[in-house]
């Protein structure tokens, strides 16, 4: 028993030798299959056009698919850091998931980087959040782009409808307290169900509240649900969506209900409408191009987009963790994790990251845009 | 709320309680005649709605290939036994069905221009595709083990979803689609405003209904059926199959779903996910009726479609908990009521 344990134990160390030399590895755990998995395949689809090598590193990537269930991601991250000793991990798709990975990411000292919304996910950066960053950017932010637009098409009273879960709760805490501060008062308040085969009750309710403009929180094709059962009883006011909508499957499915909606989103969804001057132009369409070029024109989403920029971040941190640590070494994470901290003006598809010791985040004002949808396609709106 | 606002949330609840009410009796008529609590109902309702969606968008849909594999696997197994029995004459009309039928279909389907074929053919090449998947189900899944206890029958029927959900997302991605209406007439009743599909969708259901009821009263397959449902044992001494019972229930079943699904998704996006929750609410009317009456689980069903679309009005957030857990207090009436003995262990 003992020679066999130790025989085990030699294997592995001689095994994780020869790792540390040859590459750096990368595990993620990805939503591709479950409730997620609209935003979990571009997601997947992207890390096989993320760099293939860095400062002369070949990078391993190890995807493990979570389904969209908490413990399936634990499991998974426990997986990556125990057995493929992996350098830093990518993931997961959804907040939860992303919540239940910080201790895991914690306890071992593995840098994690994110690719849910809620800014729950990095702040604030205590002891165990020190290892974990995202690249998708706060409901805060995104809230605030629509408050603001609100304010200034004199939207004074506003019904609101979201999932009737941690996305929707959390789109209301975030939108009310915004929207209050900014004198718009919430009218109605509804809950809705992905699944939902009618919404019929929500809307009627929501629209003899009255409101001057309708604010729905879903993501991807569910939201157009509620958009479509309110252009059917007649609403004729403003209607804002979140950007968990940028994905063409949700133009398709909504049609021309969604004529005129607007909604806050990365910068990437209308990369080709901005300006020259726009910082991030050139970073987000590297990315379309790049996308598209293997999936076919028009696949690209923005979910994807965050994926990528994940990919950014270690490219431009990981040739500084070199300078310290070798791969594969409790040192190289530690380095690694100060490497990212420090990430400076980093262009990537969703906005310029700038990272720092309180903000594992590191996206401003440029990461977002407001977006309305004319003629079937988004339009920038200046 | 006004008598309008009722009357619009009663006939959203009638549409979808229609839809609820056509599962709620294909499960119970699975449970009466084989035994088994079909979860896999609620997926019936979603492959049919996409397939549809998918010849719409002028693609041949993916589940003709799994017509395809789950076509062969039944040759193997029907063939074996047929030579182990010594009908080889049989083997032809096996091969015919489960294997000449689904790679023909196939072909049709790719020589044809999907996307521009008239509605009604596009529903009828999807039942075509999707409801021999039912017997087929039967036959691979359900028949080895005919004669296995309810809990393991229920247990495989959880394999079997969650195999379907799977092959769902395999065949037509995460997202979600709509299909055109069937008609886009809109009728002013009084206060409130009908739509074409909504009628569509109750007169369909109504129709299925007193199909039903006629096959099972005047047919000699129905009878056959019914008689099962009453005495297994029973029925087979008379002579009855109960392989062949069970497969013409599964067609029904599969039929029924299908058929829902193509109604449903002119009025809602249908997601590879979507039938469970629909097929739960069917199952939610299925036992109100005690998993043995039929007009009291559609009667069930409807009230679980009304109820959920009043309490999406008063309480949206807890819309689902008041329909589910509408089945408590039923049970517990059902259990005080009931004296019948217990069938098994």
């Amino acid at each position: 028993m003992k020679l066999k344990k130790t025989l085990l134990a030699a294997l592995g160390l001689a095994f994780a030798a020869s790792a540390a030399h040859a590459q750096i590895t990368v595990g993620v755990t990805v939503s591709a299959t479950g409730p997620a998995a609209s935003l979990g395949i571009p997601e997947r689809n992207t890390v096989a056009l993320m760099p293939q090598e860095i400062a002369g590193q070949r990078i391993n990537y190890i995807i493990l698919d979570d389904a969209s269930d908490t413990s399936s991601a634990v499991k998974n991250i426990r997986k990556l850091v125990s057995e493929d000793r992996v350098d830093v991990v990518l993931g997961s798709t959804t907040t939860p998931n992303s919540l239940a990975m910080i201790d895991v990411a914690a306890e071992t000292r593995t840098p994690m980087i994110s690719w849910a919304a809620s800014s729950r996910i990095v702040e604030p950066v205590d002891d165990k959040k020190r290892w974990v960053f995202k690249t998708p950017q706060n409901d805060a932010q995104m809230a605030t782009a629509i408050v603001e637009h609100m304010t200034n098409n004199n939207v004074r009273t506003v019904g609101f409808i979201g999932f009737a879960d941690a996305y929707g709760e959390g789109w209301f805490e975030q939108f009310k307290a915004i929207a209050e501060a900014r004198g718009i008062r919430i009218v109605a308040n509804e809950r809705f169900n992905r699944t939902d085969t009618s919404v019929t009750g929500q809307v009627l309710k929501m629209i003899s509240a009255r409101p001057d403009a309708m604010f729905i929180a879903g993501s991807g094709t569910p939201a157009a649900l509620p958009q479509k059962a309110l252009k059917e009883r007649g609403f004729t006011g403003k209607i804002y969506q979140t950007h968990g909508v940028a994905n063409n499957d949700f133009l398709r499915v909504c049609g021309r209900d969604c004529e005129g909606t607007f909604l806050p989103a990365g910068p990437v969804l209308v990369a080709g409408q901005l300006p020259d001057s726009n910082p991030v132009k050139a970073s987000a369409l590297t990315y379309i191009n790049a996308y598209e070029a293997v999936h076919g024109k028009g696949s690209v989403s923005t979910f994807g987009a965050h994926a990528w920029d994940s990919g950014v971040l270690l490219q431009a941190a990981i040739p500084v963790a070199l300078k310290t640590a070798q791969p594969g070494t409790a040192e190289f994470r530690a380095a690694l994790r100060d490497a990212l901290e420090n990430v400076k003006e980093a262009p990537a598809a969703h906005g310029i990251f700038s990272m720092s010791p309180t903000d594992h985040l590191g996206l401003d004002q440029r990461a977002r845009v407001m977006v309305q949808i004319q003629n079937g396609a988004w339009k920038l709106v200046q | 709320m006004d008598l309008q606002i009722a009357l619009i949330l009663g006939q959203d609840g009638i549409t979808n309680g229609s839809i609820y009410a056509l599962l709620a009796l294909a499960l119970v008529l699975v449970f009466a005649v084989t035994r088994v609590i079909f979860i896999p109902q609620g997926e019936f309702v979603a492959y049919g709605a996409l397939t549809l969606a998918m010849m719409e968008n002028g693609n041949v849909p993916g589940t003709i290939w799994l017509l395809i594999l789950a076509g062969i696997a039944v040759t193997v197994l029907d063939g074996i036994a047929a030579l182990r029995a010594g009908q080889v004459r049989r083997l032809g009309a096996i091969a015919g069905i489960n294997l000449i039928y689904p790679l023909a279909l196939l072909g049709v389907l790719s020589a044809l221009p999907l996307g521009d074929l008239a509605l009604p053919l596009q529903v009828l090449a999807t039942l075509l595709i999707v409801v021999p998947l039912g017997p087929m189900m039967y036959r691979l899944v359900y028949q080895p083990i005919a004669e296995a206890p309810v809990l393991i029958l229920l247990i495989v029927s959880v394999a079997a979803h969650v195999a379907m959900v799977g092959l769902g997302l395999l065949f037509f991605g995460a997202e979600g689609y709509r299909t055109p209406p069937f008609s886009e007439a809109r009728f002013e009743v009084g206060p409130m405003m009908i739509t074409g599909q909504t009628i569509w969708v109750v007169l369909s259901s109504l129709v299925l209904i007193v199909a039903l009821a006629l096959f099972f009263g005047r047919t000699l397959y129905g009878k056959a059926l019914r008689a099962t449902a009453i005495n297994r044992t029973g029925a087979r001494l008379m002579g009855i199959s109960p392989a062949l019972a069970g497969k013409l229930t599964f067609f029904l079943a599969a039929l029924i779903g299908v058929l829902s699904g193509v109604l449903i998704s002119p009025i809602t996006t249908i997601y590879y996910d979507t039938g469970f929750l629909i097929g739960l609410k069917g199952f939610v009317g299925a036992i109100i009726g005690g998993l043995a009456s039929y007009p009291i689980a559609a009667a069930g069903a409807l009230l679980v479609g009304v109820l959920e679309a009043f309490s999406s009005f008063w309480a949206s957030a807890y819309k689902e908990v008041i329909v589910f857990t509408l089945i408590i207090p039923v049970l517990l009436w059902r259990s005080l009521k009931s004296h019948h003995l217990e069938e098994e262990e």
